[in-house]
């Protein structure tokens, strides 16, 4: 134990990899249009949509709209909605990522495309798959009903389960890029000095691939609170119970276009606010 | 003259009459329209979730009626297609489930006065099984039993409020969908007990659901309408896609498929 006490605070990579680490200030001269050009073509492309929002949006009434309980309530469930369904990611993405990069298996490489496909496919298309398989008749569901008396359709659970279908490959994928980029030796260390594998993980591994951790945490979270299409498809859409933010811009969509661009500048907001603090407490000072 | 003769001639007739007319027409008013007379061109049309079915077959036979012309269907909510419209959706005719929201693109003088061409009553679907024995209105207000209905936004979450009302009942759903089809999935998958949809949706899904009538569904009855948009790049093509609905051969689609004639 005390071994890996003494390997836990040093900072890695860069001494023993022996790659040069450059830092931004290194390089100099110019900038190339060649990267800034098209760079700042794609930063107007990204922002200009949230500039449009937050153009049309109906500002003078916008502090009454916020009040109101439906908004609210919104708010609140997408909130612990996406926080719930990331550490249930966290609890189950980063072990699934360290057995993607640490253990080696036949059918590794298949494992590793089926754990993406959540990716490409239509979040519409999650959702019905959910329902086949967690829905009322589908291969688990039935058991769950029958055994606990649990439905997961309709129901706030719902809404977690399918939050982190969409969004757990977010962080698989960066955790496991985060496990290949750590030094192997640290690991190799302590193994040597006696440290059983979990002991290994938890204080060596885990300390040193904390950013990348963090960072696939935030993106899951991201996705998870923006999620629409499996949600409406697997969970339904009630107030209060299922119908997150982004369900109810859409709703709103239908008859008050006003309202959903509040609902939208509502959620861009927190989301930036939490993503940005974030962002400085844990991704950069790492 | 054509146009009013094709209204009132059956099925095979009505096709050559189209046709006919098609070529008469030659020169469209609207400057977009395809330059070709024999009506080779795009017509787009945005039609409400329940109109799927028979606008598709409708669709088709426009498209062998006028060789060279496609039909391009939007389907949706009605509400969202209107809001598409508004933002300037290039569309040709629209055809909404309820006169509301239909309202909200004449009102913007988006489009010509509308036509309404059929009616449609609401149905309670239940599972094939029926596992929670439902047989009523009244069966929904159990808590035990599941409920979907259409959000209040939509017409067919209008029209089911409207039912419940007149009615004198409350129910919880446990989801507000968002167009009745969403809805009508949720019977077909058996994860809700009930749900109140169109008597046209029941028939469409071929016996996956069972339908019930109830006696209020009189008292939410949908008119819908159909018209053809001011700026509809179509044209006349525009126009004689909206005479198809309304002819007798359009009627006897709309009918077959459960609707009732206005």
């Amino acid at each position: 134990m005390a071994t890996t006490e003494h390997i836990r605070p040093v900072k890695p990579r860069r001494g023993f990899t022996g790659r040069p680490s450059p830092s931004p200030g290194r390089l100099s001269g110019r900038l190339p249009w060649m990267l800034l050009l098209p760079a700042l073509l794609g930063l107007a492309f990204l922002v200009l949509p949230l500039a449009g929002l937050l153009i049309r949006a109906p500002w003078p009434t916008l502090p009454q709209r916020l009040a109101e309980p439906h908004v609210l309530e919104a708010l609140r469930l997408s909130l612990v909605c996406a926080t719930v369904a990331t550490a249930a990611c966290l609890l189950l993405g980063v072990p699934l990522a360290w057995l993607l990069a640490r253990v080696e298996f036949p059918g590794r490489r298949l494992v590793r495309a089926l754990v993406t496909v959540p990716l490409v496919l239509p979040p519409v298309v999650g959702g019905v798959a959910l329902l086949l398989v967690l829905g009322r008749r589908g291969l688990i569901g039935q058991w769950l009903e029958a055994t606990f008396g649990v439905t997961l359709p309709f129901t706030t659970a719902g809404v977690i389960v399918a939050e982190a279908f969409v969004a757990m490959p977010f962080l698989v994928i960066s955790v496991e890029g985060a496990l290949r980029g750590a030094d192997r030796r640290f690991e190799e260390a302590a193994a040597t000095l006696g440290a059983s594998r979990w002991t290994v993980f938890r204080r060596v591994t885990l300390p040193m691939i904390a950013p990348g951790v963090v960072a696939g945490a935030v993106l899951c979270w991201a996705r998870a609170l923006g999620e629409f299409g499996a949600t409406i498809t697997f969970a339904g859409n009630f107030p209060g119970t299922t119908r997150t933010m982004p369900l109810a811009v859409y709703l709103a969509l239908e008859t008050e276009p006003e309202a959903a661009i509040v609902l939208s500048v509502v959620l861009l907001a927190v989301s930036v606010v939490i993503l940005a603090s974030l962002r400085d407490r844990w991704v950069s000072a790492s | 003259m054509f146009r009013r003769l094709s209204r009132w001639a059956v099925a095979l007739p009505a096709v050559l009459v189209l046709g006919l007319s098609g070529c008469g027409s030659g020169g469209p008013d609207a400057s977009t329209a395809p330059a070709a007379g024999a009506g080779a061109g795009e017509v787009t049309v945005f039609a409400a979730a329940s109109l799927t079915g028979t606008f598709t077959e409708l669709g088709r036979t426009f498209e062998a009626a006028h060789p060279g012309t496609t039909v391009k269907f939007n389907f949706g909510s009605s509400a969202t297609l209107a809001q598409q419209i508004a933002q300037g959706a290039p569309v040709d005719v629209f055809a909404a489930a309820s006169p509301a929201t239909m309202k909200t693109v004449t009102d913007a003088s988006l489009a010509g006065a509308p036509a309404t061409f059929a009616r449609n009553t609401l149905q309670i679907a239940v599972p094939k099984d029926n596992p929670a024995k439902v047989d009523d209105l009244a069966d929904l207000t159990d808590a035990k039993v599941k409920v979907a209905l259409c959000a209040e936004q939509v017409p067919c979450g209008a029209a089911a409020v409207k039912a419940l009302d007149a009615a004198g009942l409350k129910v919880t759903p446990v989801t507000l969908e968002q167009d009745v089809k969403a809805t009508l999935t949720k019977v077909e998958l058996g994860e809700v007990d009930a749900a109140l949809v169109y008597r046209t949706d029941v028939i469409a899904s071929a016996g996956k659901v069972t339908g019930i009538g109830f006696p209020e569904a009189d008292k939410a009855i949908n008119d819908y309408p159909i018209a053809t948009l001011a700026k509809a790049p179509a044209g006349d093509l525009a126009e004689q896609f909206v005479d198809l609905v309304l002819s007798q051969q359009g009627r006897d689609v709309l009918t077959k498929a459960g609707f009732e004639a206005p």
